[in-house]
């Protein structure tokens, strides 16, 4: 078994409104659903963490601070979590069902290369 | 009471005590001096109390005898000349003088501490559980052996080397420092979690045994309730948990002693005193911002001692199982979670996720594909049932599959 980082993307919309707690509620079960299934294969190594919206500072060389990394992608880093799959093909059918998906959003999947090599 | 039941129930309710303050007395150091000594005690009585009759107070009789050989013990033996005597040379009129305390507090301290030298992550589970029993519990090696479907020799080789390793380990029978009591009484839950399961869980047919086992550990949980320091959340919300599955012990056994399903359980059997117990310690565990498994396992318990048959019910357990798994996985929690799913979203969906469990070689798995695939498709759902029918090792678990596949028809 090997891991795999699901780096979850979403885009930026600027100006949308807020959703309600009804939507809000629906979402949340929904990614637990997913989570939840896959914790249910035994193949969830990490929730992860959400990352706040508002806010982040992209730093380059020569002390070159931006505020976010917005100005050149619309899409912004939502969260992450860890899983174990078996190969690339297993842990991409799993990201099919991420819940990301039905907002627009994305999964980016990728193997993690284990410390111990 | 008459004479014949009195003794075996002393023995029930005194061993422990009495062994427990010896325990604390002599340390694991000797731990065979402890034991010795209750059970001499109680073949004194035994002998005593059948050509003299019984005493007027017979639990102050068994503590007089107990502390008395404990005296004797400590004068005349070998330990106490060499090894203490040399120590304790200016404090020796004091050390005669030397009362074993059997005091109520002292009692419940000594367990206390007991309980948490015993729950130690150097053993291996079994023989914490092993050691809960005959030591905290007063359990003989036949009874612990009943439960732990094993025998005699098995236990007492277990129960030896795992005194031998707290003895290695000079472990001390005392209260861990405050601040460490939240990671230490982790280990102590686990025990008395595992300690309940193997009652309530137990393929034993012996439901009498069964119940004590439940009833012993939560006996034991209460003590942590009681006591100030280690009157935690997590150790309410175990408690919480273990009521509210007790709640419905009449109603999950028939008169053979073999399980009825949660299905078709008599609702009426379920005990209300229990399910209110339970919900009074769910209260008690929601202090704190802390959630873990046994606050998610008492939820879902407790959605358990709900009769209405709603989805809103199923919803309620899927969504803490998904939180559960996250936490902790197991495959019995991904096998429950996967039954919630049915009853709350229905069997198509439940069925998709069932598939990709892939817990071939455990025979409730085989169980849950036949019922999900019966009045979807029978032929998959036979095949299933005849797996799980091979796989399973119980003669109990055996007759209701076959039942199962009669039902199909």
């Amino acid at each position: 078994m090997n891991e795999f980082l699901l780096i979850f993307r979403q885009v930026e919309t600027p100006g949308a409104e807020a959703p309600s707690p009804e939507q809000m509620q629906n979402t949340m079960k929904q990614w637990m659903d997913w989570l939840g299934g896959i914790a249910a294969q035994n193949k969830l190594v990490s929730n992860g963490n959400r990352l706040y919206g508002g806010t982040g500072s992209v730093v380059r060389p020569g002390e070159v601070v931006t505020n976010g990394p917005y100005v050149e992608i619309k899409e912004l880093i939502g969260g992450y979590s860890i899983i174990r799959a078996d190969s690339l093909e297993e842990a991409t059918e799993i990201s099919k069902g991420c819940p990301i998906l039905r907002v627009g959003g994305n999964v980016e999947v990728r193997q993690i290369v284990p410390m111990n090599m | 009471m008459n004479k014949t039941e009195l003794l075996p129930h002393l023995f029930r309710t005194e061993y422990r005590k009495i062994v427990s303050v010896l325990y604390k007395h002599f340390g694991f150091e000797y731990p065979e001096i402890a034991e010795d000594i209750a059970s001499e005690t109680f073949l004194s009585a035994a002998e005593t109390w059948g050509l003299k009759g019984l005493p007027d107070n017979p639990v102050g009789w068994l503590y007089a005898v107990a502390r008395n050989r404990a005296k004797d013990h400590l004068r005349r033996n070998k330990i106490f000349n060499q090894k203490i005597t040399p120590i304790l040379q200016s404090a020796q009129e004091d050390y005669i003088d030397f009362e074993i305390d059997l005091s109520d507090k002292h009692i419940r301290d000594s367990q206390l501490q007991l309980m948490f030298a015993i729950c130690q992550p150097v053993l291996p589970a079994e023989a914490q559980i092993g050691l809960a029993l005959r030591i905290l519990c007063g359990f003989g090696i036949d009874e612990i052996a009943d439960a732990f479907l094993s025998n005699r020799a098995t236990i007492n080789k277990r129960l030896f080397r795992a005194k031998e390793k707290l003895r290695e380990q000079k472990v001390k029978i005392e209260f861990p420092a405050l601040a460490g009591i939240g990671a230490r009484i982790q280990s102590v839950l686990t025990t008395l979690y595992l300690l309940f399961n193997e009652g309530y869980y137990s393929t034993s047919q012996d439901t009498t045994l069964r119940k004590d086992l439940c009833l012993e550990a939560m006996r034991l949980t209460y003590l942590l309730i009681e006591n100030e320091a280690t009157n935690l959340p997590e150790a309410n919300a175990l408690m919480a948990l273990m009521c509210f599955h007790s709640s419905r012990f009449d109603a999950r056994t028939d008169e053979q002693g073999e399980m009825i399903r949660y299905d078709d359980q008599d609702t009426n059997l379920w005990n209300e005193e229990l399910i209110e117990k339970g919900k009074h310690y769910l209260n008690l565990a929601s202090k704190g911002n802390q959630i873990n498994k046994y606050h998610l396992e008492a939820a879902i318990a407790y959605w358990h001692t709900v009769k209405d048959d709603t989805a809103q019910k199923w919803e309620g357990i899927l969504q803490l199982y998904n939180r559960l798994l996250q936490i902790t996985y197991s495959p019995a929690a991904a096998l429950n979670r996967t039954y919630a799913l049915y009853k709350a979203r229905g069997k198509q969906e439940a069925i998709i996720e069932a598939e990709k469990l892939k817990l071939t070689d455990n025979h409730l798995y085989h169980v849950l594909l036949g019922h999900l695939y019966t009045d979807v498709n029978k032929q998959i759902a036979l095949s299933h049932l005849q797996t799980a029918l091979k796989l399973t090792k119980t003669a109990s678990e055996k007759n209701r599959i076959a039942k199962d596949i009669e039902q199909l028809g």
